[in-house]
């Protein structure tokens, strides 16, 4: 076989990208076509855009820009909307996806360029909610209260939140007209409350989502829970920190000096 | 960010929207099927509810205050989302579209059916079998009137869902799935009771 003839049967993937130069500039959509070869998730289809970078039409163009890290669907750096779901880009493998397969930004967040996004609203909301267990003091504090290991193992899938944006992307509150800040971060106020440690400040963190862009933002639409790629239970989080968040109401409004 | 009223705003949202206006709906649709028992039966009950004591108060407290509050507050939350069914063509995510339609075309039908009715009563209308008679001998009418009934009643039946999920009363999945199909139930019965006393002024 000639090498004229092995390029004839080599089998393409196309692919449909929304491109972007910067957060204002205005999209636009290029198409690709890249040699098949088996196993391929979207990001290695990507660099062989950024070693080769022409498009479908021949011409020279940029390399597509966008985010990784990990590469195993931990990092949570890679999401994207691939075919109209927002999904990480390392999970998403080409032999199931169906063609042309459709890039684009996950639009709920500034874009930075092409398919990269920047997600620093979600850690600032971690930081609102006070996402952690404070500990630091100038003494040494000892053991804190152990953890029943039922609840240790439910906590974990909790844990698992990676911080990607997939539920922001899919939650319909979640977008400029409104600044509710979305369901992954509530959810980790339910894991750091149910924390024996973390407990001790519970009622700071209830506090930190009644107000703007807190809980009451919810409609339950569910999609959260659809989407997460972890499989966290959000909508049950979201319904418990309702429970919580209604009880602290009754405590503020009525009066209580058990704050905790 | 703990300075905004806004979770409280919601709240309120959310109790009003049963307690009282849902109730009040649920009277409103029984005190209706009256009608199928006779044009008397359905004035007598009439009568009934307009000779309450103190029933400018209760109507105010009661039914314009909450309601409007609801609708208005209701209206703002119903364009502050983005919907999207197409990416997630999902049950719960059809739901809350359907809510926020119908919650807008409820505003509309129950404003028109206030003007109609009540407003008109004010300046002069007996409200009385008769009234209804003729309004609904307008075909048009008569289908806008029972579109509005089935968007009040599956409004107020989903809303009933979403109360017991926001008010933390149902938690888990298995616990939501099961509300669904009481609400279901619930938006039936009341669409049912509804209509049946739509078609009595026929």
């Amino acid at each position: 076989m000639t090498a004229a003839e092995t390029m004839k049967e080599q089998k393409m993937i196309r692919f449909e990208i929304y491109r972007q130069d910067d957060l204002d500039s205005t999209p636009y959509m290029e198409e690709f076509e890249i040699p098949y070869r088996a196993n391929m998730n979207v990001i290695s289809a990507l660099m062989e855009i950024r070693r080769n970078p022409f498009n479908k039409k021949g011409d020279k163009t940029t390399p597509v820009a966008w985010d990784m890290g990990c590469l195993e669907e931990v990092c949570g750096a890679c999401s994207m909307v691939i075919n109209g779901t927002p999904r990480q880009s390392c999970t998403a493998l080409v032999d199931q996806l169906e063609q042309p397969i459709r890039l684009e930004p996950m639009k709920t967040f500034p874009v930075v360029r092409d398919l990269q996004v920047d997600r620093s609203r979600m850690f600032d909301s971690l930081k609102k909610v006070k996402a952690w267990i404070p500990i630091d003091g100038t003494y040494d504090l000892g053991p804190g209260p152990r953890m029943p290991e039922k609840r240790r193992q439910w906590a974990y899938e909790l844990s698992k939140c990676m911080t990607c944006g997939v539920c922001l992307e899919a939650c319909p509150n979640v977008n400029s007209k409104s600044d509710f800040i979305g369901p992954a971060p509530l959810s980790q106020v339910r894991l750091f409350n149910a924390h024996p440690t973390g407990a001790m400040n519970k009622n700071e963190r209830l506090q930190s989502i009644m107000g703007d862009g807190g809980i009451g933002d919810c409609g339950n639409s569910q999609n959260c829970v659809q989407a997460c790629p972890k499989g966290i239970p959000l909508t049950t989080s979201i319904a418990a920190l309702n429970r919580d968040t209604n009880l602290q109401m009754f405590r503020n409004f009525f009066g209580s000096d058990n704050e905790v | 960010m703990a300075n905004s009223r806004e979770f409280y705003w919601r709240r309120l949202h959310s109790l009003l929207g049963v307690i009282p206006v849902g109730i009040f709906l649920m009277q409103h649709l029984v005190v209706n099927h009256y009608a199928t028992r006779g044009e008397e039966s359905f004035n007598n009950a009439a009568h009934v509810m307009e000779g309450l004591p103190f029933r400018l108060i209760l109507e105010i407290f009661i039914i314009f205050l909450p309601l409007y509050f609801h609708a208005i507050y209701g209206v703002y939350i119903a364009f502050t989302s983005r919907n999207n069914p197409r990416q997630f063509g999902t049950f719960r995510n059809w739901m809350f579209i359907m809510q926020r339609v119908t919650g807008v075309f409820t505003l509309i039908f129950v404003t028109w059916h206030i003007w109609e009715t009540r407003i008109a009563a004010a300046r002069g209308a007996d409200v009385n079998f008769g009234m209804m008679e003729s309004i609904l001998a307008d075909p048009f009418m008569l289908a806008f009137y029972i579109a509005g009934v089935v968007s009040t009643t599956f409004h107020f039946a989903n809303g009933l869902w979403s109360f017991l999920v926001t008010w933390g009363v149902t938690l888990s999945p298995s616990s939501q799935r099961i509300s669904t199909y009481v609400t279901l139930g619930i938006f039936l019965a009341l669409t049912t009771i509804g209509i049946r006393a739509i078609l009595a002024f026929v």
